[in-house]
């Protein structure tokens, strides 16, 4: 899932400020699963905003929603019936949500009320992991299912760096080395031959380097 | 500031409040317990959610705080380390705000009768006449 996390309430209030009647917008997609911008947070991030408001002296009127998602443009077009009940959008979705809003509603102002941090899993309750990098050109069958893109601090494509220690990673005591992890499970699977093959110098182009990236499915089109 | 009276709602569980089922209000004043401070009975502190404590704080409180079950030996097991988890989050968005962390409080007493449900109360008592009325009621503006 995307995985985010609420910005810290000042700099939200702060940046709506010039706003007396604020649409707090949650998404029952990734932000909910991780606890960052659902129902709840909708809730909690609504009564800090009116508190915030009102110690500055500016009380505000907040509307409190949730659509399913804020990725499709068919809940995107669901804000209607809000019309006219606030003035700005406070969006609790990742910045694809945000990004949406603002493409599909070229007059509403639209604010992020959380940083969009990576796509990972939960570790354990109340922890998560960043996985995957979303490069665009996935190597994990080469590496034992675990990813050096996104978990190596260095993104190193041909084992470890120099400065592995005890399994650990240099950078990040506290994160074990995914070149060592990869080497132990290929080990464990009778693969290890694999590490033998060098990785060549990798194309990026696909990680989004090259500008914004776009999938078209024409079995799927209309 | 001498004239302030201040409004702290306190959040119980079952357990830790049992003295005040037992009392009641005039008992509990008989205490020691300050006027000052409203109860409120919860079946569990784990039950309290982060947007009920704030509602306290929008309906007008100047301080707040939460009384659970010894950390290590609460009724429903984890639901006191929950609350003060909880009120911890609250704390830091407080202070995110500019607005005193204190303000809110979490405490782990034992359950029954016993002289620190009405200390604690005191104490935010003092800590709240000193700290002055909160604003976040927006009256200093």
């Amino acid at each position: 899932m995307i995985v985010a996390e609420r910005k810290p309430i000042d700099e939200i209030v702060r940046m709506t400020m010039s706003h007396d009647r604020i649409l707090v917008l949650g998404c029952r997609g990734c932000v909910s699963v991780c606890s960052a911008g659902g129902e709840r947070e909708v809730e909690i991030l609504a009564s800090l905003l009116r508190l915030g408001r009102r110690k500055e002296g500016k009380p505000v009127t907040v509307v409190e929603a949730t659509l399913v998602r804020q990725c499709d443009r068919e809940y995107i077009d669901g804000i209607d019936k809000w019309d006219g009940q606030y003035d700005a959008i406070l969006s609790m979705a990742c910045g694809v949500g945000v990004n949406f809003i603002a493409n599909l509603r070229p007059t509403d102002m639209v604010y992020p009320a959380v940083n969009t941090s990576f796509f990972g899993g939960s570790a354990e309750q109340g922890v998560w992991s960043e996985q995957c990098a979303g490069c665009g050109n996935c190597i994990l069958h080469l590496t034992g299912g675990l990813c050096p893109v996104a978990r190596c601090a260095k993104s190193l494509m041909n084992g470890p760096c120099g400065g592995s220690q005890g399994g650990r990673c240099e950078i990040h005591p506290e994160v074990p080395c995914i070149w060592q992890a990869i080497h132990d499970r290929l080990e464990r699977t009778g693969r290890k031959e694999q590490l033998l093959a060098i990785s060549p110098i990798r194309d990026w182009s696909s990680a989004g380097h090259g500008g914004p990236r776009k999938i078209v499915r024409d079995d799927l089109t209309v | 500031m001498s004239d302030f009276t201040p409004n702290i709602q306190a959040f119980c569980c079952h357990y830790t409040s049992q003295q005040t089922c037992v009392e009641g209000k005039a008992g509990l004043q008989a205490d020691g317990f300050p006027a000052t401070v409203t109860l409120n009975r919860a079946v569990c502190t784990g039950k309290l959610q982060v947007s009920s404590l704030l509602k306290a704080f929008e309906d007008g409180a100047d301080g707040v705080y939460v009384v659970g079950c010894p950390e290590d030996k609460c009724h429903n097991l984890m639901g006191s380390q929950r609350a003060a988890k909880r009120v911890a989050a609250i704390k830091k968005a407080l202070a995110e705000l500019g607005v005193e962390p204190e303000r809110i409080e979490m405490f782990h007493l034992e359950r029954g009768f016993h002289p620190e449900l009405v200390a604690v109360a005191r104490e935010m008592d003092k800590r709240i006449r000193a700290l002055g009325p909160s604003p976040l009621k927006g009256e200093s503006k």
